[in-house]
Parts: structure tokens; sequence; C-alpha cells
């Protein structure tokens, strides 16, 4: 039995869940919660679905033919399914999370749209089977976060939207040659199919590795990988919601995903090898992560901080890539879901401490741990997380990616591992002395920028809950990492089919 | 090449349904067009209703086509042989022709009752009318004299559009592109004469078969390209452009925009590929200008301050695109494949333009008619108050600038294999560039409209279906992205 109707179902869903929200008025609060959060669930179950046929073997297909010799087609695979099961869980966290910080603000009719918008890209990235449908996914996706950037119509705002869609457009195009270069060689190639491009190798050795360049360095902007990084820190000017879902899930992790698609689908990690070409990816990697942590110890306030951190940490992808041996492999697919996790357990914080405090600054967050203790707990497992330091999930990666770096006998990588753990300490440690080991307003010295009391806990309980959750996952997902469908499972399952077939 | 124009004979006769149907797209519109100036319709529905008949003719004939293939109807009146034909490239751009201009006509009603149009108004509807039967006349026609005809009537009944808002700049830029299009008709006109004076014959198939590439040819090619390009407003012949969209009315525009200037890039086409079978370097002047006109027409609309010459602007720049193309189109030296591929880019490309910039087009006046400023300033707070139109601006925009899943993405993913398996490399870069400059005017404007700093307090609210309208067009350009196998199967072959 087959059900091509899961992907197309669950990709319809949001979509229309995209028109409904914009043919509504804008008063209507309730109604577009409702459906918000209904559709976001509903996305969860299909998901979960999809998961459930994955793991007893069935890939279903949905497709049609757009022009000859192209044709519209998605499946899941277990990779595909993985990021898919992300998206739509971080999406209802950050539905609720921004159903509480936009409330009362204006423009969140176009707000909840375009979010909507933006996670029926994610789910049609991670399902797409060709590089057609990842391309009309990947450039939807850009297009439908420009206005969640300049959601706040300020000058910065719409600067900071200039300069990110200069990047991406212009990511976009570079890419389009690179897709279309590729049809023009081969033809439609599926991401599923096992032959990889390796009958091209011999007449086309050039082109390959220009093809491969092209693909990778149009991702590479979105994953914010040196020197193409630069739209991240400004594009913090969005709402933290935005951010959380820019950092965690849709953008830099669409970028990730791109380049991860690219060297095991279409080209085949073999073929990537024989090209020369993953080498330099682990090397541009390592510039990322030491660059962005050296970039993050120098920030001052919270949320640019955490961005510099996105740029580093989303690079531990790459560079599992760049080990081409299984543990580097799992390493760098468990690490795109539990970056995820963290990021956005992180820039929830950040976003609760702006709201209820008025806290921007790194030197304004002294004791605020006794203000707002859930709040500081779930940062404090994100940044310890975000170190590498057992049992959060973060610990998990940075092991496998360690012997990934030693089986492949690339030492420097875990001088870079060690180097980078040391500035997270650094830059994260300070941040968590300040919210426990620091008397503060909350002891009665001195005073919050701009406190106000938002709810009956510590903060609005739609921006408590969300990130209380992401944070035991988490934790969760290093505790008990061994268990079925955690995600060090499913990157194993996921390697296993790249490496032992 | 001269078969994809559908220009042989055909085995099949017409059913006398079908009959029925070229008559009532021929000449319904015409009806209908009069009929309003004697009973101008204040609301949608008497639209509606006049319309209907004629876009279900355009639907019998695609179904007859379907089931025929390529029809052909012929007459002799005295000693002259007129024919029309029926093949899957005309019945896409009479689909075309029906359904932008029902949906202007749609538009119509509402946007005189906003505007305050003065008493000329009802010489719209006849001029619209001529405008649509000249076009679908244009499609079909198989003789230099009927294309000419068919041209002469559109030209003028656009001039006429164009005039019809009185004020004193749209006369004069009304005036200016009446001489033009007079020196335009002149030009083709000569080039008509030139070929029936040493060959003696007009039909387009006869033609075919005994022209033979010589200085004649080339004389004639060039003056009939020349006095197109005057009209389909090609760089470097476009300045007239601009002046006579700031002034039209918003339908007009639309019309203008995305139906009157493809026609004489159509006709450009269709005779050269019968004048200059093996054209090599004209075909490459056109790219070489096509090129110009992606740069100058973007960076146009990128320094404009005012909406509409923006969109117009880049209408100019967007015709660079299709010219970019004729090498692949006409070229000796290109191989079927991407020849193939180049033929129906083009054709995607052009019909997906129509529709997102008459999309845009009504887009555009909605925000003018609202806001009352015809300035990219005047948009601030407009994200909040009129998202509609904004939305429909944006998705139109989407397919100018060639993104997925638009018309405009597909046709680019066609062009650009076409261009890498010929190694016509500066084309590529045109066309990347061009998207880049198209991106970067668009979202200028999307800019202005986020500005929250100064937003206004009052608007003008718009007819209800005014938005819905344009919309429609705009998801017809996505549609067609999506679904281009179904439009592009029509043409394989050319009508068999």
């Amino acid at each position: 039995m087959t059900a091509a109707w899961l992907p197309i179902t669950a990709l319809a869903i949001a979509l229309l869940v995209t028109v409904i929200i914009f043919a509504l008025p804008e008063e209507s609060r309730r109604l577009r919660t409702t459906i918000n959060l209904l559709a976001a669930v509903v996305n969860i179950v299909l998901v979960t679905l999809m998961v459930r046929r994955v793991a007893a073997g069935y890939e279903d297909v949905f497709s049609f033919q757009v022009v000859g010799g192209v044709d519209f087609v998605l499946r899941t695979d277990a990779l595909g399914v993985m990021f898919a099961g992300l998206s739509s869980l971080l999406w209802l966290c950050t539905t609720i999370y921004a159903i509480g910080y936009l409330e009362g603000s204006a423009n969140r009719k176009r707000f909840f749209g375009f979010f909507s918008l933006c996670v029926a890209s994610t789910i049609g990235i991670a399902l797409a089977d060709n590089l057609f449908t990842f391309l009309i996914f990947y450039e939807m996706l850009t297009l439908s976060t420009y206005p969640l950037v300049v959601h706040r119509g300020t000058e910065q705002a719409l600067n900071a939207g200039r300069v990110y869609l200069r990047y991406t457009l212009t990511a976009g195009v570079v890419l389009l040659l690179g897709a279309v270069l590729l049809y023009s060689l081969t033809g439609d190639q599926s991401f599923s199919s096992e032959e990889g491009l390796g009958d091209y190798l011999n007449d086309h050795r050039g082109l390959l590795t220009l093809i491969f360049a092209l693909l990778v360095g149009g991702f590479a902007v979105k994953a914010a990988m040196v020197p193409l990084h630069g739209w991240l820190p400004r594009a913090m000017v969005a709402p933290a919601p935005v951010s959380a879902l820019l950092h965690a899930v849709a953008v830099v992790k669409a970028g990730a995903f791109g380049i991860l698609r690219v060297v095991y689908d279409l080209y085949g990690i073999e073929l990537s090898v024989e090209l020369g070409v993953i080498t330099a990816l682990a090397v541009a990697a390592s510039i990322t992560i030491i660059y962005g942590s050296l970039r993050a110890l120098a920030q001052e306030e919270l949320k640019p901080r955490l961005a510099f951190s996105t740029i580093s940490q989303v690079s531990y992808v790459i560079l599992g890539i760049g080990l081409f041996g299984p543990f580097g492999t799992i390493g760098a697919l468990a690490h795109l879901l539990h970056q995820g996790l963290m990021k956005v357990t992180l820039f929830f914080c950040a976003g609760n401490y702006a709201e209820e405090l008025g806290i921007h600054r790194i030197d304004e967050m002294d004791g605020a741990g006794k203000r707002m203790p859930l709040t500081s707990i779930a940062f404090t497992i994100g940044a310890l997380g975000m170190i590498g330091l057992p049992p959060v999930a973060g610990f998990i990666t940075k092991w496998y990616l360690g012997i990934g770096a030693i089986q492949a006998e690339m030492y420097w990588v875990v001088a870079v591992l060690v180097a980078s753990s040391t500035l997270n300490a650094m830059y994260f440690l300070p941040i968590v002395h300040r919210l426990w080991f620091r008397l503060g307003p909350s002891h009665g010295k001195g005073s919050w920028p701009d406190e106000q009391r938002l709810g009956r806990f510590e903060t609005h309980g739609w921006l408590l809950l969300p990130m209380v959750f992401t944070a035991l996952i988490s934790l969760a997902a290093g505790l008990l990492a061994g268990l079925p469908f955690s995600p060090l499972d499913w990157a194993t399952r996921v390697a296993n089919g790249e490496y032992l077939l | 090449m001269i078969w994809r124009f559908g220009l042989f004979d055909s085995t099949f006769e017409p059913l006398a349904t079908t009959h029925w149907a070229l008559l009532t797209a021929l000449c319904l519109p015409l009806l209908m067009g009069l009929l309003a100036a004697l009973f101008p319709p204040k609301r949608v529905w008497p639209v509606l209703l006049a319309g209907a008949p004629i876009v279900a003719a355009g639907v019998m004939l695609l179904l007859a086509f379907n089931d025929a293939g390529l029809l052909r109807w012929q007459w002799a009146v005295a000693d002259i042989h007129l024919s029309l034909r029926l093949n899957g490239l005309s019945v896409l751009l009479l689909l075309t022709t029906q359904w932008i201009g029902f949906a202007a006509a749609l538009y119509t009603p509402g946007y005189l009752r906003l505007s305050d149009p003065g008493p000329m108004a009802r010489w719209l509807w006849p001029l619209m009318g001529t405008l649509i039967s000249a076009l679908s006349l244009m499609w079909l026609a198989t003789d230099l004299l009927t294309l000419y005809v068919a041209l002469e009537l559109m030209g003028l009944a656009a001039v006429g559009m164009l005039l019809l808002s009185g004020k004193a700049p749209a006369l004069k830029a009304g005036m200016r592109y009446l001489l033009l299009a007079l020196v335009g008709s002149l030009a083709y006109l000569l080039g008509v004469a030139l070929i029936l004076g040493h060959w003696g014959r007009l039909d387009l198939q006869g033609l075919a078969e005994t022209i033979e590439p010589g200085p004649v040819a080339w004389f004639a090619a060039a003056l009939m390209g020349a006095g197109l390009a005057l009209k389909a407003a090609l760089f470097p012949l476009h300045a007239w452009l601009s002046p006579v969209h700031e002034n039209a009315w918003t339908p007009v525009s639309a019309l203008h925009a995305g139906l009157v200037i493809k026609a004489s890039l159509f006709m450009l086409v269709l005779l050269w590929s019968i004048l200059l079978p093996d054209a090599f370097y004209a075909s490459r002047v056109i790219a070489w200008l096509g090129m110009l006109a992606i740069v100058w027409g973007g960076l146009l609309a990128w320094r404009t301050d005012s909406l509409k010459t923006l969109v117009a602007s880049s209408t100019v720049a967007q015709l660079g695109y299709l010219m970019v193309i004729f090498p692949l189109l006409l070229g000796a030296d290109v191989a079927p494949l991407p020849r193939a591929l180049a033929w129906e880019g083009f054709w995607l490309q052009l019909m997906g333009h129509a529709f997102a910039k008459a999309a845009m087009f009504m887009a555009a006046g909605n925000l003018i008619l609202a806001t009352g400023e015809s300035t990219l300033k005047g948009l601030a707070g407009t994200s909040r108050r009129l998202p509609l139109s904004l939305l429909v601006f944006g998705i139109a925009a989407i397919t100018l600038m060639g993104l997925p899943p638009s018309a405009g993405f597909t046709a680019k993913w066609l062009l650009f294999e076409a261009m890498i398996i010929t190694q016509q490399w500066w084309a590529v870069a045109a066309l990347l560039v061009g998207t880049l400059l198209t991106a970067a005017y668009i979202f200028r404007m999307f800019r202005y409209s986020f500005d929250e700093s100064a937003p206004r307090q009052r608007y003008q609210p718009l007819a209800p279906g005014m938005d819905l309208i344009a919309l429609t067009l705009a998801l017809a350009a996505f549609a067609l992205g999506l679904l281009a196998h179904f439009p592009l199967e029509l043409m394989q072959g050319g009508g068999v």
C-alpha cells in the first residue's frame, strides 16, 4: 500500500492554513489561533505517520510532470522525515510562543500568514525529492521570511531585510544556475536514486566540481557559512519568534539540509571524496566554527551573541559531512536536530527576558535567575548543551564528531572541536554565572530596564510553556539518546542507509 | 521553423459548431463593445454576461483543436484567398487574450465608478472590444494582409484607449504613441509592398516555400522588423512606453502591457522565421539589444519614483528576456532539442508575463486609487491597510522575477537549459542579471510599503472585486508555472 497522499497532504494543510489566515480579518484573533494550533497538531500527526511508515520500510511518493523532463516530486525518506519532524515539532512550539509574544501588537495577520507559509516551505524542502522541487520551496522560504524579518517596519528592520534579500536572492540565482547545469548534464536526478553521478565522473570532472561549488555555495549562504554569513546577525532585529524560527528550523537549517542532500543524495559521499571537495567543505566549516565563536565572544548583547553562536553551531553539521565516515555523518545529522532544539530554547529565553524585564544586554542579566527561574533553567540547559556538556543533547553530537574525526585521521578537527567548545564555554558560562551567582535587581540591587508583569507565572504562560518543553526535549535527547526514535537513533538509521546499503 | 506556426495543410474539416465558435470569438467582442457604448454597464454582472460566451467560444476552440489538431478555414473573395488557421500556439494565445481581456473588462466598471473618468468613459468599451477582436484575428491570420489589418485595428484601438483619460499629458503621450505607431505601420506596409512586388503573393505558407534569402528578403525583414519593434517597445525604441502608461487608465494599461506589445513581438517572430530562416546576424543584434534592454529597463525601474513608471519600465526589461532568445529561435545552427526548449520557454515566458503584468498593473492601479498618490513614497503604511493589493503585486512580481513556482521560473528553467546546451553563456548571464535587477526594484517598492513611519489615515475603499480579479490573474501566472506541461503539450508539433 502506498500513501502518496501523506506528503502532499502535509504540504497542502500548511499552504491552506496560509490562505485561510490571509483571508481572515485582522481582528478574528481567536479563530486564527485555533486554526494555527490545530494545523500544527495535525501536521505533527501526519509527520508521525510518515516516520512510522518510513521505519516500516515504505516510501511514499507524490509526483507530476511540470515540463518535459522535469518533475515535481515529494517523497518521504528517512532524512526528509527527520527534517520534517523537527520543523513540525518546533512549528507548534514557536506558534504558541509567537501567539503570546505578539499579544496586542499590530499586523498579526500578516505575521502569521507568512509564518505558516514559511513552515509550508520547510515541509516542502524536507520532502522534496529532486533539485527542482527543492528549489521551489527553497525560494519560497526566502520570500516568506522577508516580511517576517522586516515585520517591525523600522528603518533598521527594513535595512536588515534588504541585506537579507541581497544575500539570499543572489544565492538563489547561483543555485538555479547550478541546478540547470546539473539537469542539462544528467536529466532529472532524483535524491533517492542510488546511482549518484558516478557515471559522469570521467568525462565531466571539472563540470561536476563547478556544479558542486555552485550548489553548495548557494546553500552556504542560508547556512550562514563564513564569509557568506553577513545577513544573519542583522536579521536579529526581527521579533524573537522569527529569530527562533530562522536560527533553529527554517532558514539556516534549510541551507545545511541542502548541503546534506547535495553531498549524500545527489553526488554520493564517495564521489564527493573523489572530487576532493569534501575536505574543502570541512576546512570551510572549521573556519566558520572558530570565526563565529570569536565574534560571539565579542558581542555585548544577547541576541547578536546567539546569532553568531548559530553561525558557529550550524557548521558542525557541515563539519560532520566533511569527516566522511559513519560517525561524522551521524554526528552531523543528529546535530541538525539537537542544535534546532537547543537554539530555539535559547531564543525563547532571550525573548522572555526582553519581554518581561526589558533585558537586551548581557551585563543587565545579573541575578535574573531568581526573578525568572524557569527561563533561567531553560537557558542554562541550552547553554550547557551548546558547550557540549553531558547529559544535554549537544554532548552527543560533539562526541560523535570527535570519534568521526579520529577515525578519519583528521586530528586537526579534534583541535577545532576543543577550541570551539572552549570558546562556547567562554561566551555562555559568564551569562549563566550572571544569571545565578550575581546579585541583581531581584536581590534589591538596581532595577530592570523595563520590568512588567505579564502573567501569573514568571512571565506569560504562552511564552513559558514552549520554552520549558523544548528545554526538556533537549535534555531528553541527550539522556535518552539510546532509545528508538530519539534523534541519535534516527540519525544512525539515516547514516546506515547511506553507508551500508 | 515555419511548421511550428501551423502553416501547412490540414486534413480535418472544422465542424459546424466550430465555425460558430470561431465567429463568436472573432466578432462578439466587437459587438459587445459597441453595445456597451450604447448602454454603459455600471455593474459587473452585465460584463460577466457579455464576456461569458466569448470565453466559452475560446474553450470550444480549444476542445476542437484537441479533437482534430490543426484547423483551417478558407474563403475566396474575388481574387484574394483569405484563410485562418488554428494551431496549438494560436489556441493558447487566443485563450490568454480572452482571459486577460475578460478580467480587464470585469475590472473596468468598479474602476470607472471610483475614479471619476469623465464623459469619454463609455467609449472605452468599443475600443476594448475592437482590441480583443483584432488580437484574436491576429493569432489566427495566415497572410500578410490580414495581419496588417489586425495590427492596424489593434494599434488604433490601443491609442484610442490611452487617449481616453483626456488629461493633457495623456494626450501628449498618446499623440506621440500614435505617430510612432503610424511610422511603425508604414514601415511594415513598405515591407509588405516589397514582398508583394517581388514574389507576388501574401499568404505565409506560400511565401515560406518561395522566398529565397537575398537582399530583398533582408530589406523587407529589416523594414518589418523595425516597424514591429517600434510598436512592441523593444529597446531602444521603448521611450514612448512609460509616459503612455503614466496617464492611462488601469484596465487600459493592463491590456496594453499584457497583450498589445506582445502581439507585435508575435508577428516579428512569425515573419522573421519566414523571411530570415537562417538569420545569424539579425537575431544576434536583437539578442544584444535584449541584453541592453534588461539592464536599462531594470535600471529605469529601479531609479524611478513613480509606481506606474516602475511597472512600465519593468515591461521594457522583461521584453529583453524574450529578445535574448531570438538566436535560439531563428538561428540555423541550433540543434533540435535546445530549439524546442527555447520555443516552449519563449511562449511560456510571454504568456506568464502577460498574466503577471496585467495583474501587476491592476494592483498598482488599486494602490494608486486607494492612496490617491502615484509615487512610491506614497505607499508608506499600505502594508497594513491594503494587504491584498500588495499581495497581488507580490505574486505577480514573483513571476516577473522568475522565482518558483511561477511561469517565469519554469520558462527561465527551459531557457537556461536551451542556452546551456548551446553554450550561450552571455545569454545565461543576461537572464541572471535580469533576475537580480527585477528583485532590486520590486523589493524597493515593498520596502516603501512596509515603512510604518508615516502611515496615512485616509484611504478610498476599493470595489470588492477589484483586488480579486487581479489576484486571479496573478494566480494564473503561478498555475501556468506548475502546470506548464499542459499548455506546452498543445504546442508540440505545431498543430498535429
